[in-house]
């Protein structure tokens, strides 16, 4: 029994100082893999020694300093064959000379070190599965199994997945670094796509296994508040860590006891976590004042902000939901931003702003065959009393959707329009 | 999982002495530690139970009761919120903190509830006013 919480004792510390420890073996070694074994084989030996010696003052900096023996072992073991590895012992043996050093360096900061492991999980070489898969495995330290579990896919799947991912790294050579100059800001956009993917697949979970997936929010929040603490001045960390942060207070109101998703409108906001709303609110006030209000993510953030500040549905702030909708399509066009802001016109200023926008999309070929815009356009047409265009629009969105549930509910507006007509 | 870490009163945090430089500066970087590891949700320091009040209950009857409180040791001097995979972590974390008082003190985690602990003591009424939210929605 003690032995047990030893154990356990030993193996919390452990998680804690991970990703790090694995970032800054990571850079070493040049081998995300070899990094990670190195981290284990570390995990050992304070099992070994910390139920009896006690946990040291700097576990972070124990840990390194056994890993690097062990890289320093392992690579006398192969008695130096090649050049590289030469050079690595030595420089290894070189830092190894002052102890003090060491352990300055390691609890201090390893924070370039983790940066630069979290860039390299994130890089775009990989694909966005991989780079998501690599980030939770590496950076939010989840086992195989509960990767698997967060994505609904078996464990041979994800495992395959890393491995592949790792191999990638591997061939492409990186260098575990935080990259520098003209490059920065898009690799920033591909780390920051990799958190984002990470939230809404716990966020946009309806089904499968509910106890997992909210945890899956909880990590992408984690991450984000994490990568905020590196790159304390990067806008659009904040943007996202607040976008996160405003749509995670909702998430107990967000579905019924049955599972069954429970829209925004309908929403018991009592249930809306008001820490997390503040913790949104403060991350996005601070994304505006760095001269980010512009970001996709710090515009997203300020339209899930007029929600969160909006204590009843219909004290809702549409005027100014509409024009961050605005900005955010001249920011981050894309068809559903287009939609979107045509529903928050139609709220603000009436049916006929709802559909002079949804009219001029239209006719793309993207959204010919999209239900929601069709649904939509039938609202705003329905909303101007011109029942029987609505019919039309709704019976073709019920024909364009797949979801048997909204087709029946688009059903029924249609023959809703039907009755006003009559 | 989000748990309340309570800082426990001591005589000396009762009378309201101050932390000395070195403790501040210390207790700052754990706290810094705790931001960076992205755990930190929210916390603050708690004045004296001198500056508290309490309001007891019994029926209708409410009885407002002036601080300071006589029990010094069950009283809080400072909290925490911390987001953590488990209570293994907070553990873990909590040992890491500097003595936060002169002498011999404590810290307390709490487990704050989450939904799914409510899935099995939901109220045949509370099921009875999601069930209207549904039909509405159905309804639309």
């Amino acid at each position: 029994m003690a032995a047990d919480e030893a154990r356990r004792a030993v193996e919390a510390t452990f998680r804690i100082e991970r990703a790090r420890l694995v970032a800054g073996l990571a850079r070493m070694v040049r081998d995300v893999d070899r990094a990670e074994e190195l981290a284990q084989e570390a995990l050992l030996i304070a099992l070994a020694d910390w139920p009896k010696s006690g946990v040291p003052d700097r576990p972070g900096a124990w840990l390194m300093a056994a890993a690097k023996r062990r890289a320093i072992d392992g690579i006398r073991r192969e008695r130096m064959v090649e050049r590289k590895h030469a050079e690595i012992a030595r420089e290894l043996d070189q830092e190894d000379a002052s102890a003090e050093a060491i352990e300055a360096a390691i609890d201090d900061d390893l924070g370039d070190e983790l940066l630069g492991l979290i860039f390299t999980a994130c890089h775009p070489v990989l694909s966005r599965d991989a780079r998501a898969a690599l980030t939770l495995r590496l950076i939010g330290g989840l086992t195989t199994e509960e990767i698997a579990r967060a994505f609904l896919a078996s464990e041979p799947t994800i495992a395959q997945r890393i491995v592949r991912a790792k191999k990638a790294i591997a061939r492409a050579g990186l260098a575990f670094e935080v990259p520098r100059g003209a490059d920065r800001q898009q690799r920033l956009a591909s780390v920051l796509e990799v958190i984002y993917l990470i939230f809404n697949e716990g966020y946009a979970a309806t089904a499968g296994d509910e106890l997992v997936r909210p945890a899956l929010c909880e990590e992408a929040r984690r991450l984000g508040r994490i990568l905020a603490g590196l790159m304390p001045d990067e806008s659009e960390v904040l943007g996202l860590v607040a976008l996160m942060e405003l749509q995670a207070s909702r998430l107990a109101a967000r579905t019924g006891p049955d599972g069954a998703l429970v829209p925004l409108p309908e929403q018991n906001r009592a249930r809306w976590d008001q820490l997390l709303i503040r913790r949104g609110l403060e991350a996005l006030a601070r994304a505006e004042a760095l001269g980010g209000a512009n970001g996709p993510y710090a515009l997203q953030a300020a339209l899930a902000a007029c929600h969160a500040r909006a204590g009843r549905a219909e004290e809702t702030d549409w005027p100014r939901i509409a024009g961050l909708y605005d900005r955010l399509s001249e920011e981050m066009p894309s068809p559903v931003v287009e939609l979107n802001r045509a529903v928050a016109h139609s709220m603000a200023f009436g049916p006929d702003a709802g559909l002079r926008l949804v009219e001029a999309i239209a006719d793309e070929p993207r959204l010919r065959d999209y239900a929601p815009l069709r649904a939509a356009r039938g609202d705003f047409l329905f909303r101007a009393g011109r029942f029987e265009q609505a019919k039309a629009q709704f019976e073709e969105a019920a024909r364009l959707t797949r979801n048997a549930r909204e087709r029946a509910f688009l059903l029924a507006r249609a023959e809703a329009c039907a009755a006003g007509v009559g | 999982m989000r748990v309340l870490v309570f800082v426990k009163a001591t005589e000396d945090s009762e009378q309201g002495r101050m932390a000395p430089p070195e403790l501040l500066e210390a207790m700052g970087r754990f706290n810094e530690e705790l931001v960076n590891a992205g755990i930190m949700l929210g916390g603050d320091g708690l004045k004296p139970s001198s500056y508290g009040k309490r309001v007891a209950f019994d029926g209708p009857i409410r009885t407002v009761i002036d601080g300071p409180f006589a029990e010094t040791r069950e009283l809080v001097a400072g909290y925490w919120i911390w987001e953590v995979k488990d209570m293994d972590e907070a553990v873990a974390w909590v040992k890491r903190c500097p003595n936060p008082m002169f002498g011999p003190s404590e810290i307390e985690i709490r487990p704050v509830y989450e939904m799914s602990d409510f899935d099995e003591i939901m109220t045949p009424e509370a099921e009875a006013v999601h069930e209207r939210v549904r039909q509405k929605l159905e309804d639309r």
